[in-house]
Protein backbone atom coordinates (compact mmCIF):
# COMPACT_ATOMS: atom_id res chain seq x y z
CA UNK A 1 0.00 0.00 0.00
CA UNK A 2 1.38 3.39 -0.95
CA UNK A 3 -0.73 5.17 1.64
CA UNK A 4 1.12 7.69 3.76
CA UNK A 5 0.40 6.82 7.38
CA UNK A 6 0.68 9.58 9.94
CA UNK A 7 -0.66 8.65 13.36
CA UNK A 8 0.75 11.86 14.82
CA UNK A 9 -1.99 13.75 12.97
CA UNK A 10 -4.24 13.61 16.03
CA UNK A 11 -1.95 15.97 17.94
CA UNK A 12 -1.62 18.50 15.14
CA UNK A 13 -3.81 21.62 15.31
CA UNK A 14 -6.99 21.49 13.24
CA UNK A 15 -7.77 24.26 10.72
CA UNK A 16 -10.81 25.39 12.70
CA UNK A 17 -8.58 26.66 15.49
CA UNK A 18 -10.42 24.61 18.11
CA UNK A 19 -7.36 22.70 19.29
CA UNK A 20 -6.00 19.47 17.85
CA UNK A 21 -7.69 17.00 15.50
CA UNK A 22 -8.24 14.79 18.53
CA UNK A 23 -10.23 17.59 20.20
CA UNK A 24 -12.34 17.77 17.05
CA UNK A 25 -13.18 14.06 17.23
CA UNK A 26 -13.90 14.23 20.96
CA UNK A 27 -16.30 17.15 20.48
CA UNK A 28 -17.99 15.00 17.84
CA UNK A 29 -18.26 12.16 20.35
CA UNK A 30 -19.79 14.51 22.92
CA UNK A 31 -22.37 15.67 20.38
CA UNK A 32 -23.16 12.06 19.39
CA UNK A 33 -23.81 11.20 23.04
CA UNK A 34 -25.87 14.34 23.67
CA UNK A 35 -28.04 13.72 20.61
CA UNK A 36 -28.42 10.03 21.41
CA UNK A 37 -29.44 10.61 25.04
CA UNK A 38 -32.05 13.23 24.12
CA UNK A 39 -33.33 11.01 21.28
CA UNK A 40 -33.52 8.04 23.66
CA UNK A 41 -35.57 10.02 26.19
CA UNK A 42 -38.01 10.99 23.41
CA UNK A 43 -38.10 7.39 22.16
CA UNK A 44 -38.81 6.03 25.65
CA UNK A 45 -41.57 8.55 26.45
CA UNK A 46 -43.41 8.21 23.12
CA UNK A 47 -42.60 4.52 22.74
CA UNK A 48 -44.06 3.74 26.18
CA UNK A 49 -47.23 5.73 25.49
CA UNK A 50 -47.77 4.11 22.09
CA UNK A 51 -46.80 0.66 23.34
CA UNK A 52 -49.38 0.91 26.14
CA UNK A 53 -52.01 2.22 23.73
CA UNK A 54 -51.53 -0.83 21.54
CA UNK A 55 -52.46 -3.09 24.46
CA UNK A 56 -55.53 -1.14 25.64
CA UNK A 57 -59.00 -2.54 24.97
CA UNK A 58 -59.99 0.68 23.14
CA UNK A 59 -59.99 0.17 19.37
CA UNK A 60 -59.26 3.84 18.70
CA UNK A 61 -56.15 3.70 20.90
CA UNK A 62 -55.04 0.52 19.18
CA UNK A 63 -55.42 2.05 15.73
CA UNK A 64 -53.63 5.22 16.70
CA UNK A 65 -50.71 3.13 17.96
CA UNK A 66 -50.78 0.97 14.85
CA UNK A 67 -50.64 3.99 12.50
CA UNK A 68 -47.86 5.62 14.56
CA UNK A 69 -45.69 2.51 14.38
CA UNK A 70 -46.31 1.90 10.66
CA UNK A 71 -45.64 5.55 9.84
CA UNK A 72 -42.27 5.68 11.56
CA UNK A 73 -41.18 2.16 10.63
CA UNK A 74 -41.83 2.23 6.90
CA UNK A 75 -39.71 5.21 5.92
CA UNK A 76 -35.93 5.34 5.91
CA UNK A 77 -34.56 7.42 8.79
CA UNK A 78 -32.75 9.62 6.29
CA UNK A 79 -36.04 10.48 4.55
CA UNK A 80 -37.68 11.23 7.91
CA UNK A 81 -34.87 13.61 8.85
CA UNK A 82 -35.27 15.36 5.49
CA UNK A 83 -39.00 15.68 6.11
CA UNK A 84 -38.46 17.32 9.51
CA UNK A 85 -35.57 19.46 8.34
CA UNK A 86 -36.49 20.63 4.82
CA UNK A 87 -40.20 19.98 4.36
CA UNK A 88 -41.88 20.76 7.70
CA UNK A 89 -40.82 24.46 7.90
CA UNK A 90 -42.23 25.06 4.39
CA UNK A 91 -45.61 23.52 5.19
CA UNK A 92 -46.16 25.43 8.43
CA UNK A 93 -47.65 28.93 8.46
CA UNK A 94 -45.03 31.43 7.40
CA UNK A 95 -44.17 32.83 10.85
CA UNK A 96 -43.76 29.39 12.42
CA UNK A 97 -41.70 28.15 9.47
CA UNK A 98 -39.34 31.13 9.66
CA UNK A 99 -38.98 30.64 13.41
CA UNK A 100 -38.10 26.97 12.86
CA UNK A 101 -35.57 27.76 10.17
CA UNK A 102 -33.84 30.39 12.31
CA UNK A 103 -33.63 28.16 15.35
CA UNK A 104 -30.02 28.00 16.53
CA UNK A 105 -28.69 24.44 16.50
CA UNK A 106 -31.48 23.32 14.16
CA UNK A 107 -29.58 20.16 13.01
CA UNK A 108 -29.16 19.06 16.64
CA UNK A 109 -32.85 19.43 17.54
CA UNK A 110 -33.99 17.90 14.25
CA UNK A 111 -31.67 14.93 14.72
CA UNK A 112 -32.68 14.34 18.35
CA UNK A 113 -36.41 14.59 17.64
CA UNK A 114 -36.21 12.74 14.30
CA UNK A 115 -34.15 9.84 15.63
CA UNK A 116 -36.24 9.83 18.82
CA UNK A 117 -39.55 9.47 16.99
CA UNK A 118 -38.04 6.89 14.61
CA UNK A 119 -36.88 4.80 17.58
CA UNK A 120 -40.15 5.31 19.48
CA UNK A 121 -41.88 2.98 17.01
CA UNK A 122 -39.38 0.24 17.84
CA UNK A 123 -39.65 0.82 21.60
CA UNK A 124 -43.45 0.66 21.28
CA UNK A 125 -43.31 -2.72 19.54
CA UNK A 126 -40.93 -4.10 22.18
CA UNK A 127 -43.10 -2.84 25.04
CA UNK A 128 -46.24 -4.24 23.44
CA UNK A 129 -44.53 -7.62 23.19
CA UNK A 130 -43.35 -7.31 26.80
CA UNK A 131 -46.84 -6.55 28.10
CA UNK A 132 -48.23 -9.31 25.89
CA UNK A 133 -45.80 -11.83 27.37
CA UNK A 134 -47.21 -11.35 30.88
CA UNK A 135 -49.72 -13.96 32.02
CA UNK A 136 -53.34 -12.82 31.65
CA UNK A 137 -53.81 -13.33 35.37
CA UNK A 138 -51.65 -10.29 36.19
CA UNK A 139 -54.10 -7.86 34.67
CA UNK A 140 -57.06 -9.74 36.10
CA UNK A 141 -55.55 -9.77 39.58
CA UNK A 142 -54.93 -6.04 39.35
CA UNK A 143 -58.57 -5.49 38.40
CA UNK A 144 -59.76 -7.83 41.14
CA UNK A 145 -57.79 -5.83 43.71
CA UNK A 146 -59.74 -2.74 42.63
CA UNK A 147 -56.91 -1.01 40.78
CA UNK A 148 -57.96 1.32 37.99
CA UNK A 149 -56.52 0.76 34.50
CA UNK A 150 -53.90 3.46 35.09
CA UNK A 151 -52.94 1.97 38.44
CA UNK A 152 -52.84 -1.52 36.95
CA UNK A 153 -50.35 -0.40 34.33
CA UNK A 154 -48.39 1.77 36.76
CA UNK A 155 -47.97 -0.76 39.58
CA UNK A 156 -48.40 -4.18 38.00
CA UNK A 157 -47.93 -4.47 34.24
CA UNK A 158 -45.29 -1.87 33.35
CA UNK A 159 -42.76 -2.66 36.11
CA UNK A 160 -42.78 -6.29 34.95
CA UNK A 161 -42.85 -5.55 31.23
CA UNK A 162 -39.94 -3.09 31.32
CA UNK A 163 -37.78 -5.51 33.26
CA UNK A 164 -38.54 -8.30 30.77
CA UNK A 165 -37.71 -6.19 27.71
CA UNK A 166 -34.54 -4.67 29.17
CA UNK A 167 -32.15 -6.72 26.96
CA UNK A 168 -33.85 -5.75 23.66
CA UNK A 169 -34.11 -2.16 24.92
CA UNK A 170 -30.32 -2.18 25.36
CA UNK A 171 -29.83 -2.97 21.70
CA UNK A 172 -32.39 -0.32 20.75
CA UNK A 173 -30.37 2.21 22.76
CA UNK A 174 -27.22 1.11 20.91
CA UNK A 175 -29.15 1.54 17.64
CA UNK A 176 -30.10 5.04 18.74
CA UNK A 177 -26.44 5.94 19.21
CA UNK A 178 -25.57 4.48 15.81
CA UNK A 179 -28.52 6.16 14.09
CA UNK A 180 -27.39 9.64 15.15
CA UNK A 181 -24.68 9.22 12.49
CA UNK A 182 -27.38 9.61 9.83
CA UNK A 183 -27.70 13.24 10.95
CA UNK A 184 -24.43 13.92 9.12
CA UNK A 185 -26.72 14.48 6.10
CA UNK A 186 -28.39 17.50 7.70
CA UNK A 187 -25.04 18.93 8.75
CA UNK A 188 -24.77 17.71 12.34
CA UNK A 189 -21.07 17.42 13.18
CA UNK A 190 -21.29 14.34 15.38
CA UNK A 191 -18.54 11.72 15.56
CA UNK A 192 -18.86 10.37 12.00
CA UNK A 193 -19.24 13.92 10.69
CA UNK A 194 -16.12 15.10 12.51
CA UNK A 195 -14.15 12.07 11.24
CA UNK A 196 -15.32 12.92 7.73
CA UNK A 197 -14.27 16.56 8.01
CA UNK A 198 -10.94 15.55 9.56
CA UNK A 199 -10.43 13.34 6.50
CA UNK A 200 -11.28 16.23 4.18
CA UNK A 201 -8.90 18.65 5.92
CA UNK A 202 -5.95 16.35 6.53
CA UNK A 203 -6.32 13.61 3.85
CA UNK A 204 -5.54 11.07 6.59
CA UNK A 205 -8.57 8.92 5.75
CA UNK A 206 -7.77 5.76 7.62
CA UNK A 207 -6.45 7.40 10.79
CA UNK A 208 -9.62 9.49 11.07
CA UNK A 209 -12.00 6.57 10.53
CA UNK A 210 -9.98 4.23 12.75
CA UNK A 211 -10.25 6.71 15.61
CA UNK A 212 -14.01 7.11 15.07
CA UNK A 213 -14.39 3.30 14.93
CA UNK A 214 -12.50 2.86 18.20
CA UNK A 215 -14.61 5.53 19.90
CA UNK A 216 -17.84 3.86 18.75
CA UNK A 217 -16.58 0.48 20.00
CA UNK A 218 -15.68 2.07 23.34
CA UNK A 219 -19.14 3.64 23.73
CA UNK A 220 -20.71 0.30 22.83
CA UNK A 221 -18.63 -1.56 25.41
CA UNK A 222 -19.46 0.96 28.14
CA UNK A 223 -23.20 0.83 27.43
CA UNK A 224 -23.27 -2.98 27.27
CA UNK A 225 -21.38 -3.30 30.56
CA UNK A 226 -23.55 -0.73 32.33
CA UNK A 227 -26.75 -2.37 31.10
CA UNK A 228 -25.55 -5.77 32.25
CA UNK A 229 -25.24 -4.39 35.79
CA UNK A 230 -28.69 -2.82 35.50
CA UNK A 231 -30.14 -6.10 34.20
CA UNK A 232 -28.74 -7.98 37.18
CA UNK A 233 -30.00 -5.28 39.56
CA UNK A 234 -33.59 -5.33 38.30
CA UNK A 235 -33.78 -9.07 37.46
CA UNK A 236 -37.09 -10.64 38.41
CA UNK A 237 -36.76 -13.42 40.99
CA UNK A 238 -38.16 -16.70 39.67
CA UNK A 239 -37.38 -15.95 36.00
CA UNK A 240 -34.50 -17.70 34.21
CA UNK A 241 -32.43 -14.52 34.37
CA UNK A 242 -33.53 -13.85 37.95
CA UNK A 243 -31.62 -14.18 41.20
CA UNK B 1 -50.45 25.11 2.89
CA UNK B 2 -49.99 23.20 -0.36
CA UNK B 3 -50.95 26.32 -2.35
CA UNK B 4 -47.63 27.26 -3.89
CA UNK B 5 -46.41 23.73 -4.51
CA UNK B 6 -45.78 22.50 -8.04
CA UNK B 7 -46.49 18.80 -8.24
CA UNK B 8 -45.83 18.77 -11.98
CA UNK B 9 -42.12 18.72 -11.20
CA UNK B 10 -42.60 15.15 -9.95
CA UNK B 11 -44.30 14.05 -13.17
CA UNK B 12 -41.47 15.48 -15.25
CA UNK B 13 -38.85 13.75 -13.14
CA UNK B 14 -40.61 10.37 -13.02
CA UNK B 15 -38.58 8.60 -15.74
CA UNK B 16 -35.30 9.68 -14.18
CA UNK B 17 -36.45 8.81 -10.64
CA UNK B 18 -37.60 5.32 -11.51
CA UNK B 19 -35.41 4.22 -14.42
CA UNK B 20 -32.20 5.52 -12.85
CA UNK B 21 -32.86 5.90 -9.15
CA UNK B 22 -35.24 3.10 -8.27
CA UNK B 23 -33.40 0.67 -10.57
CA UNK B 24 -30.20 1.38 -8.67
CA UNK B 25 -31.93 0.99 -5.30
CA UNK B 26 -33.69 -2.26 -6.20
CA UNK B 27 -30.61 -3.81 -7.84
CA UNK B 28 -28.48 -2.88 -4.86
CA UNK B 29 -31.06 -4.25 -2.42
CA UNK B 30 -31.44 -7.55 -4.29
CA UNK B 31 -27.75 -8.23 -4.84
CA UNK B 32 -26.75 -7.09 -1.35
CA UNK B 33 -29.55 -9.22 0.13
CA UNK B 34 -28.42 -12.33 -1.75
CA UNK B 35 -24.73 -11.71 -1.09
CA UNK B 36 -25.40 -10.92 2.55
CA UNK B 37 -27.46 -14.07 2.93
CA UNK B 38 -24.76 -16.32 1.42
CA UNK B 39 -21.92 -14.67 3.32
CA UNK B 40 -24.06 -14.50 6.47
CA UNK B 41 -24.88 -18.21 6.29
CA UNK B 42 -21.16 -18.95 5.98
CA UNK B 43 -20.49 -16.85 9.09
CA UNK B 44 -23.28 -18.60 10.97
CA UNK B 45 -21.82 -22.01 10.04
CA UNK B 46 -18.40 -20.82 11.21
CA UNK B 47 -19.86 -19.73 14.56
CA UNK B 48 -21.61 -23.07 15.04
CA UNK B 49 -18.73 -25.20 13.81
CA UNK B 50 -16.68 -27.21 16.26
CA UNK B 51 -13.57 -25.13 15.56
CA UNK B 52 -13.13 -22.62 18.39
CA UNK B 53 -10.86 -20.30 16.39
CA UNK B 54 -13.28 -20.03 13.44
CA UNK B 55 -16.15 -19.36 15.82
CA UNK B 56 -14.19 -16.64 17.60
CA UNK B 57 -13.27 -14.91 14.34
CA UNK B 58 -16.86 -14.99 13.12
CA UNK B 59 -18.13 -13.73 16.48
CA UNK B 60 -15.71 -10.82 16.52
CA UNK B 61 -16.66 -9.90 12.95
CA UNK B 62 -20.37 -9.85 13.77
CA UNK B 63 -19.95 -7.86 17.00
CA UNK B 64 -17.63 -5.43 15.26
CA UNK B 65 -19.96 -4.74 12.35
CA UNK B 66 -22.97 -4.41 14.61
CA UNK B 67 -21.26 -1.80 16.81
CA UNK B 68 -20.64 0.64 13.97
CA UNK B 69 -23.07 3.06 12.31
CA UNK B 70 -23.80 2.14 8.70
CA UNK B 71 -22.77 5.64 7.55
CA UNK B 72 -19.29 5.13 8.98
CA UNK B 73 -19.02 1.68 7.35
CA UNK B 74 -20.07 3.18 4.00
CA UNK B 75 -17.28 5.73 4.31
CA UNK B 76 -14.77 3.05 5.35
CA UNK B 77 -15.40 0.86 2.35
CA UNK B 78 -15.63 3.76 -0.06
CA UNK B 79 -12.05 4.70 0.79
CA UNK B 80 -10.76 1.21 1.56
CA UNK B 81 -12.00 -0.77 -1.48
CA UNK B 82 -9.62 0.91 -3.98
CA UNK B 83 -6.68 -0.09 -1.76
CA UNK B 84 -7.97 -3.65 -1.35
CA UNK B 85 -8.37 -3.82 -5.13
CA UNK B 86 -4.80 -2.66 -5.56
CA UNK B 87 -3.58 -5.28 -3.11
CA UNK B 88 -5.57 -8.09 -4.78
CA UNK B 89 -4.64 -7.25 -8.37
CA UNK B 90 -1.10 -6.17 -7.57
CA UNK B 91 -1.58 -2.86 -9.37
CA UNK B 92 0.83 -0.01 -8.74
CA UNK B 93 -1.82 2.47 -7.55
CA UNK B 94 -5.23 2.24 -5.86
CA UNK B 95 -7.71 1.08 -8.51
CA UNK B 96 -10.92 3.00 -8.93
CA UNK B 97 -14.10 0.97 -8.48
CA UNK B 98 -17.43 2.41 -9.40
CA UNK B 99 -19.94 3.78 -6.93
CA UNK B 100 -22.15 0.74 -7.43
CA UNK B 101 -19.43 -1.84 -6.75
CA UNK B 102 -18.25 0.05 -3.69
CA UNK B 103 -21.71 0.31 -2.15
CA UNK B 104 -22.54 -3.29 -3.06
CA UNK B 105 -19.44 -4.57 -1.23
CA UNK B 106 -20.29 -2.34 1.74
CA UNK B 107 -23.83 -3.62 2.06
CA UNK B 108 -22.87 -7.29 1.58
CA UNK B 109 -20.25 -7.06 4.32
CA UNK B 110 -22.52 -5.08 6.64
CA UNK B 111 -25.73 -7.05 6.14
CA UNK B 112 -23.87 -10.38 6.43
CA UNK B 113 -23.42 -9.63 10.13
CA UNK B 114 -27.18 -9.21 10.60
CA UNK B 115 -28.20 -12.10 8.31
CA UNK B 116 -25.73 -14.39 10.07
CA UNK B 117 -27.47 -13.82 13.41
CA UNK B 118 -30.82 -14.69 11.83
CA UNK B 119 -29.44 -17.83 10.20
CA UNK B 120 -27.72 -18.82 13.43
CA UNK B 121 -31.03 -18.62 15.27
CA UNK B 122 -32.65 -20.61 12.45
CA UNK B 123 -30.04 -23.37 12.57
CA UNK B 124 -30.22 -23.53 16.36
CA UNK B 125 -34.00 -23.85 16.23
CA UNK B 126 -33.71 -27.23 14.48
CA UNK B 127 -33.95 -30.18 16.78
CA UNK B 128 -30.85 -32.21 17.54
CA UNK B 129 -32.42 -35.34 16.11
CA UNK B 130 -32.27 -33.97 12.55
CA UNK B 131 -28.47 -33.77 12.15
CA UNK B 132 -28.16 -36.94 14.24
CA UNK B 133 -30.47 -38.80 11.84
CA UNK B 134 -28.58 -37.40 8.84
CA UNK B 135 -25.36 -38.58 10.43
CA UNK B 136 -26.85 -42.05 11.00
CA UNK B 137 -27.83 -42.18 7.32
CA UNK B 138 -24.19 -41.65 6.46
CA UNK B 139 -24.44 -38.10 5.15
CA UNK B 140 -21.28 -36.02 5.38
CA UNK B 141 -21.25 -32.65 7.19
CA UNK B 142 -21.68 -30.79 3.89
CA UNK B 143 -24.56 -33.04 2.83
CA UNK B 144 -26.23 -32.71 6.23
CA UNK B 145 -26.13 -28.93 5.97
CA UNK B 146 -27.09 -28.84 2.30
CA UNK B 147 -30.02 -31.29 2.39
CA UNK B 148 -31.25 -31.36 5.99
CA UNK B 149 -30.37 -28.39 8.19
CA UNK B 150 -30.15 -25.32 5.94
CA UNK B 151 -33.41 -25.84 3.97
CA UNK B 152 -35.37 -26.07 7.23
CA UNK B 153 -33.50 -23.19 8.86
CA UNK B 154 -34.07 -21.05 5.78
CA UNK B 155 -37.76 -21.86 5.68
CA UNK B 156 -38.27 -21.14 9.37
CA UNK B 157 -36.45 -17.84 9.12
CA UNK B 158 -37.86 -16.68 5.77
CA UNK B 159 -40.18 -14.01 7.26
CA UNK B 160 -37.37 -12.61 9.41
CA UNK B 161 -34.97 -12.64 6.47
CA UNK B 162 -37.49 -10.78 4.32
CA UNK B 163 -38.15 -8.23 7.08
CA UNK B 164 -34.41 -7.65 7.31
CA UNK B 165 -34.40 -7.16 3.53
CA UNK B 166 -37.03 -4.43 3.90
CA UNK B 167 -34.75 -2.76 6.46
CA UNK B 168 -31.92 -3.15 3.94
CA UNK B 169 -34.08 -1.53 1.25
CA UNK B 170 -34.58 1.49 3.50
CA UNK B 171 -30.92 1.55 4.52
CA UNK B 172 -29.68 1.72 0.93
CA UNK B 173 -30.91 5.32 0.96
CA UNK B 174 -27.80 6.08 3.04
CA UNK B 175 -25.58 5.86 -0.07
CA UNK B 176 -26.81 9.44 -0.34
CA UNK B 177 -23.70 10.40 1.68
CA UNK B 178 -21.56 9.37 -1.32
CA UNK B 179 -23.72 11.47 -3.72
CA UNK B 180 -24.79 8.33 -5.57
CA UNK B 181 -28.07 8.64 -7.51
CA UNK B 182 -30.12 5.93 -5.85
CA UNK B 183 -33.84 6.70 -5.54
CA UNK B 184 -33.41 9.27 -2.77
CA UNK B 185 -30.22 10.62 -4.34
CA UNK B 186 -32.01 11.10 -7.67
CA UNK B 187 -34.94 12.81 -5.94
CA UNK B 188 -32.56 15.09 -4.09
CA UNK B 189 -30.67 15.96 -7.32
CA UNK B 190 -33.90 17.01 -9.02
CA UNK B 191 -35.00 18.81 -5.86
CA UNK B 192 -31.85 20.89 -5.76
CA UNK B 193 -31.77 21.53 -9.51
CA UNK B 194 -35.36 22.79 -9.64
CA UNK B 195 -35.48 24.25 -6.13
CA UNK B 196 -38.38 21.95 -5.27
CA UNK B 197 -37.23 20.28 -2.05
CA UNK B 198 -40.69 19.98 -0.50
CA UNK B 199 -42.38 18.22 -3.42
CA UNK B 200 -39.51 15.84 -4.14
CA UNK B 201 -38.88 14.79 -0.54
CA UNK B 202 -42.58 14.31 0.12
CA UNK B 203 -42.81 12.17 -3.00
CA UNK B 204 -39.76 10.12 -2.01
CA UNK B 205 -41.26 9.58 1.45
CA UNK B 206 -44.57 8.41 -0.05
CA UNK B 207 -42.81 5.99 -2.41
CA UNK B 208 -40.60 4.46 0.32
CA UNK B 209 -43.59 4.26 2.65
CA UNK B 210 -45.81 2.53 0.08
CA UNK B 211 -43.21 -0.02 -0.97
CA UNK B 212 -42.22 -0.89 2.60
CA UNK B 213 -45.86 -1.11 3.73
CA UNK B 214 -46.87 -3.39 0.88
CA UNK B 215 -43.77 -5.53 1.36
CA UNK B 216 -44.26 -5.95 5.11
CA UNK B 217 -47.93 -6.74 4.56
CA UNK B 218 -46.83 -9.43 2.09
CA UNK B 219 -44.35 -10.81 4.61
CA UNK B 220 -47.12 -11.07 7.23
CA UNK B 221 -49.32 -12.97 4.78
CA UNK B 222 -46.45 -15.26 3.85
CA UNK B 223 -45.66 -15.88 7.51
CA UNK B 224 -49.23 -17.02 8.14
CA UNK B 225 -49.13 -19.29 5.10
CA UNK B 226 -45.83 -21.06 5.53
CA UNK B 227 -45.93 -21.45 9.30
CA UNK B 228 -45.32 -25.08 10.16
CA UNK B 229 -47.97 -26.42 12.47
CA UNK B 230 -46.30 -28.36 15.22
Amino acid sequence: MNYHWNWGIFFEPNPMGTGTYLDMLLSGLALTLKTAVLAWIIALVFGSLIGVMRTLPSRAAYWFGFCWVEFFRNMPLLVQLFLWYFVLPELLPKAAGTWLKQLPNAPFWTAAIGVGLFMSARVAVQLQAGIGSLPRGQKMAATALGLTTVQGYRYVLLPMAFRIILPPLTSEFLNTIKNTAVAITIGLLELTGQARSMQEFSFQVFEAFTAATLLYLLVNAVVVTAMRFLERYVAIPGYITGK
Amino acid sequence: MFGNLDFDVIRRALPYLFFEGMTFTVTLTTLAGLGGLIFGTAIALMRLSGFKVLGRIAGIYVDFMRSLPLVLVIFWFYFLVPYIGQWVTGASRPISVGAFASSLITFIMFEAAYFSEIMRAGIQSISRGQPAAANALGLTYAQTMRYVVLPQAFRNMLPVLLTQTIVLFQDTSLVYVLSIPDFLGAASKVAQRDGRLVEMYLFAAVVYFTISCVASFGVRRLQARIAIIR
